[in-house]
């Protein structure tokens, strides 16, 4: 990670296409490719370099500007450049770590707004690489049809999300209703409006073009709508939720790069030749101690522990309760070996520290992968950085690499293990039916509850 | 679609360079040029003629047009009483064929990949390939299988875990699978194997979630998977049958053949031949019942009441067009004015898909996805413009017809909590007791 990040003076990526023909002339002025011989007619055959058997054939993406503020410039201007990039990159880190905690202090409803803003984001960046490698900036339809689809994909998902969890106040408004209960029709009317805008956009020669961009499109949505709205979910459950696993991978990113800068020897994979196993394996037992801690720390408050409620009375989202059982603490009895290293027969701890463990051990072993798959990436499309947004970082993708898998882990983790379905959407469904269904599913539950003893025959609640 | 179909005898799965020059006869659109750099875009050999030699020799005769006519007519009626025969056999072969046929399509698709990105020297491809498949589908047979077979399911320990731990299990899979990607990853071959990666979720993404859709149609009732798929065949035959007698006018440069007279044509044959199929259907039971699974006799049952969707109705014809047919009121069956507006689907969007995949083909070259049909190309070629109407009458399902599964419901409530179960029962209570469907007095029985 201690590349030098220099970057010549290139035009911003709104400028960095250059016409076609001149493509196997760009920054890698040595890359002969047989795009020079396109210069017939039919565009279509630009394509002998992309679906080229070797990727020593693609011509580089010229690297965006140097973004970072003046500012720092001239405060850091004495030391060498590798330092000068070592404390770039650790003001912005700080930079960004209180950015978190600060939104964490706003609440939910920001945090919210922050994920939602970090995904169009990474949206924009992949899809700029996308345009950027099918030089398909001459087709600005395809523009506002990448931009419809993430549109309609968060409609659909946010849509799912508030029916969830603010049943309540959408009862209450008429047209609320109206759009919930057609929800998923409306939905894929909107998204079959932009496969036939698609269709009718296809244009002679270019169509193989358009149909990468269609594909690249979707696969992005893919990874980042669907992850976020995972995260969002998870965020839902308790914020507590959301802030270890991610605080788990900053971390491991972090602390591997901490071990291997000061005792990395062995490479670790080919595809990023700077991470070594001593990194890895030292981050791996740090994050699971962070988490450990952090999970004993968080679990304290109900702030970060409670699902949080949107309250219609007070029009807002409120985060109180009685805290679940795994966050109250309980005596277990160590085994004997630990016993012996730590010299007491109990300890005390949060059932919720448990699971951390496995988060923290997920966040250290596959995580990585996610950063492994994204350098394989930035390799293939020969890019330094996703987009140059954070100086001295790069892109928003490049932080949140790690991330991808995290999130639908927590999410399938949560309800796998932690909760069944959610009581509440179990009750909005059940209201949903026909009135004969309800009473048939009313008198099924009755015979069961009796069944367990939960209801008694007698007694009427 | 009458276009010549001289193939010469090739064997499938060689290397495309030797037979680059020498494989079409005729490719709608553009041509492809034969120099050097463009050896990739140059069109990919089309497989060895399968028309059984049987129908060779009878049809010897004929010109090579009418030839081509007799054996796309023979191949449909085949496929047409394949159809019926499969309906007879019941849900469970339908499961099983719609299962192969999503198979068939996923190779089809992926083997165009692999032509057009020459992938075939990455051997861990095609195992990733199909390993992915394989998770996709247990995660879906899995969800499928919980939902409808819930009782069979509690029975058997190992199946109980399992569907408990289901996603997590699918979610193992998977990641497994991203792993190994990522650890086959290859220097000089980084974009190549992005490519296959992403066309292979792309294509899982449309063919197997599409099939999935399917099956759960189909356990609506199987009327819901006989009109939709019936709708989409007659609308093709329709409007090719107007737009060969009649067509006149271009209807998009895509598909040069289509005509608005056919596609007009195809519009109205299609709303009425669908009327007329769910009012012959709506009669039988087996198909317009949920298809269950019956504990005791372990085996799918098609039997129950009717829901008034499939009960004739008095409906009052509006008066514009009483004068015209002199009725003042009809019997219809209810399910038929869904049907109208599943025929409207099938013959005004669902030509999409079949654009969408005639643009595919365009782009990376290819006259057919395959040639497993004599006559008709591949099973894709058949199903492209079914893509979107399996998920369209999903969608309109849960929509319009029906609210949630009730015996998905129930099994949901008996995961939770009691303390939840007994708040979700007094609020389902209070609930039916003002809207008057339960009395305090009928709470004694």
């Amino acid at each position: 990670m201690l590349e030098l990040r220099y970057r010549g003076s290139c035009p911003s990526p709104g400028e960095a296409v250059s016409p076609p023909p001149r493509e196997g002339e760009a920054a890698g002025g040595d890359h002969e490719t047989e795009s020079t011989s396109d210069k017939e007619t039919d565009i279509d055959d630009r394509y002998g370099d992309l679906d080229s058997r070797t990727d020593s054939d693609i011509p580089e993406i010229p690297a965006s500007s140097d973004r970072t503020p003046e500012i720092l410039k001239k405060a850091l201007s004495g030391l060498s450049s590798r330092w000068k990039n070592w404390w770039i990159r650790g003001i912005l880190t700080l930079t960004m770590i209180s950015l978190f905690f600060l939104i964490i202090y706003m609440g939910s409803f920001m945090l919210m707004l922050l994920v939602l803003g970090i995904q169009v984001k990474c949206f924009h960046e992949i899809i700029t690489i996308g345009y950027r490698v099918y030089h398909s900036y001459d087709l600005p339809w395809f523009r506002t049809l990448s931009w419809y689809f993430l549109l309609c994909v968060n409609y659909f998902f946010y849509g799912e999300t508030v029916a969830d969890y603010f049943a309540t106040f959408v009862q209450r408004e008429e047209q609320l209703q109206f759009l919930i209960r057609y929800h998923r029709f409306i939905s894929f009317a909107l998204y079959l409006a932009g496969f036939c805008m698609f269709v009718l956009s296809l244009v002679k020669k270019h169509y193989r073009l358009q149909f990468y961009m269609f594909a690249w499109t979707h696969v992005t949505l893919l990874i980042t709508v669907t992850q976020s709205h995972l995260v969002i979910q998870n965020l839902f459950e308790g914020m507590i939720w959301f802030l270890v696993p991610i605080s788990s991978v900053i971390c491991n990113d972090i602390t591997a790069y901490l071990f291997g800068f000061f005792f990395g020897r062995t490479p670790l994979i080919k595809l990023s030749p700077k991470k070594t196993w001593e990194g890895f394996i030292g981050g791996f037992f740090s994050t699971v101690v962070f988490g450990f801690i952090a999970a004993y720390v968080l679990s304290k408050y109900q702030y970060f522990v409670c699902p949080v409620e949107y309250r219609s009375d007070v029009n807002s989202f409120v985060t109180e309760c009685e805290p679940s059982e795994l966050f109250q603490l309980q005596t277990y009895s160590l085994p004997p070996f630990l016993k012996a290293v730590l010299r007491q027969e109990r300890v005390s701890l949060y059932p919720f520290q448990i699971h951390s463990i496995a988060l923290s051990t997920f966040a250290s072993l596959i995580g990585p992968f996610g950063g492994f798959f994204a350098s394989g990436f930035k390799r293939a499309f020969k890019i330094k950085d996703f987009a140059n947004t954070i100086p001295g970082h790069g892109g928003i993708m490049d932080r949140f690499d790690c991330q991808y898998l995290m999130a639908t882990f927590v999410h399938v983790y949560i309800t796998s293990f932690i909760r069944g379905p959610n009581p509440s959407k179990v009750l909005q469904q059940l209201l949903v039916l026909q009135p004969e269904q309800q009473l048939n599913i009313y008198k099924t539950l009755k015979i069961h509850l009796i069944e367990k003893g939960i209801l008694q025959p007698a007694l009427k609640v | 679609m009458t276009e010549l179909r001289q193939r010469v005898a090739h064997e499938p799965d060689a290397p495309p360079e030797d037979k680059e020059s020498e494989s079409e006869a005729k490719v709608d659109g553009e041509t492809a040029s034969d120099s050097e750099s463009r050896a990739e875009s140059a069109p990919l050999p089309v497989s060895a003629d399968d028309t059984p030699e049987v129908l060779n020799r009878a049809l010897s005769n004929l010109s090579s047009r009418w030839k081509n006519w007799w054996v796309r007519g023979i191949l449909t009626l085949a496929m047409i009483a394949f159809f019926f025969i499969i309906i007879y056999l019941g849900p469970m072969v339908l499961m099983i064929i719609v299962m192969c046929v999503q198979i068939k399509c996923f190779h089809e698709i992926i083997t165009i990949g692999y032509n057009v990105y020459h992938s075939y020297d990455l051997p861990w491809f095609r195992t990733l390939s199909w390993y992915f498949l394989l998770c996709v589908n247990y995660f879906f047979y899995g969800e499928t299988v919980t939902d409808y077979f819930f009782t069979l399911v509690q029975r058997e320990e190992p199946l109980r875990i399992l569907s408990k731990y289901h996603r997590f299990i699918s979610f193992t899979l998977y990641l497994i699978g991203f792993c190994m990607f990522v650890l086959s990853l290859v220097k000089k071959h980084y974009r190549l194997q992005f490519y296959m990666f992403g066309w292979t979720h792309v294509t899982l993404l449309i063919v197997v979630t599409q099939s999935h859709l399917v099956i759960h149609n189909l356990f609506e009732g199987m009327i819901w998977f006989i009109v939709p798929i019936s709708c989409v065949i007659c609308n093709d035959i329709m409007a090719y049958m107007f737009g060969f007698f009649f067509g006149r006018t271009p209807l998009i440069k895509l598909s040069p053949k289509k005509t608005w007279e056919g596609f007009i044509g195809g519009f109205f044959a299609t709303v009425v031949f669908g009327l007329l199929l769910s009012y012959v259907m709506s009669g039988y039971r087996c198909f317009v019942c949920p298809v269950e699974y019956n504990n005791d006799t372990n085996s799918f049952t098609v039997d129950c009441e009717p829901s008034d969707l499939f009960r004739l109705q008095e409906y009052n014809i509006p008066g514009v067009i009483q004068s015209v047919i002199g009725w003042k009121t009809v019997r219809m069956y209810p399910f038929q004015i869904h049907s109208i507006a599943l025929s409207t689907f099938a013959s005004l969007i669902g030509p999409f898909g079949g654009f969408f995949a005639s643009g595919f083909k365009r782009a990376f070259k290819i006259k057919d996805f395959a040639n497993t049909i004599p006559g008709h190309g591949g099973i894709m070629d058949r199903f492209d413009c079914q893509y979107l109407m399996a998920t369209f009458v999903n969608v309109y399902i849960a929509s319009f017809i029906r609210g949630p599964n009730p015996s998905k419901l129930i099994q949901q409530f008996l995961t939770l909590r009691p303390d939840q179960q007994l708040h979700i029962f007094n609020t389902l209570r209070s609930h039916l007791i003002d809207k008057g469907m339960l009395t305090s007095a009928t709470e004694d029985e």
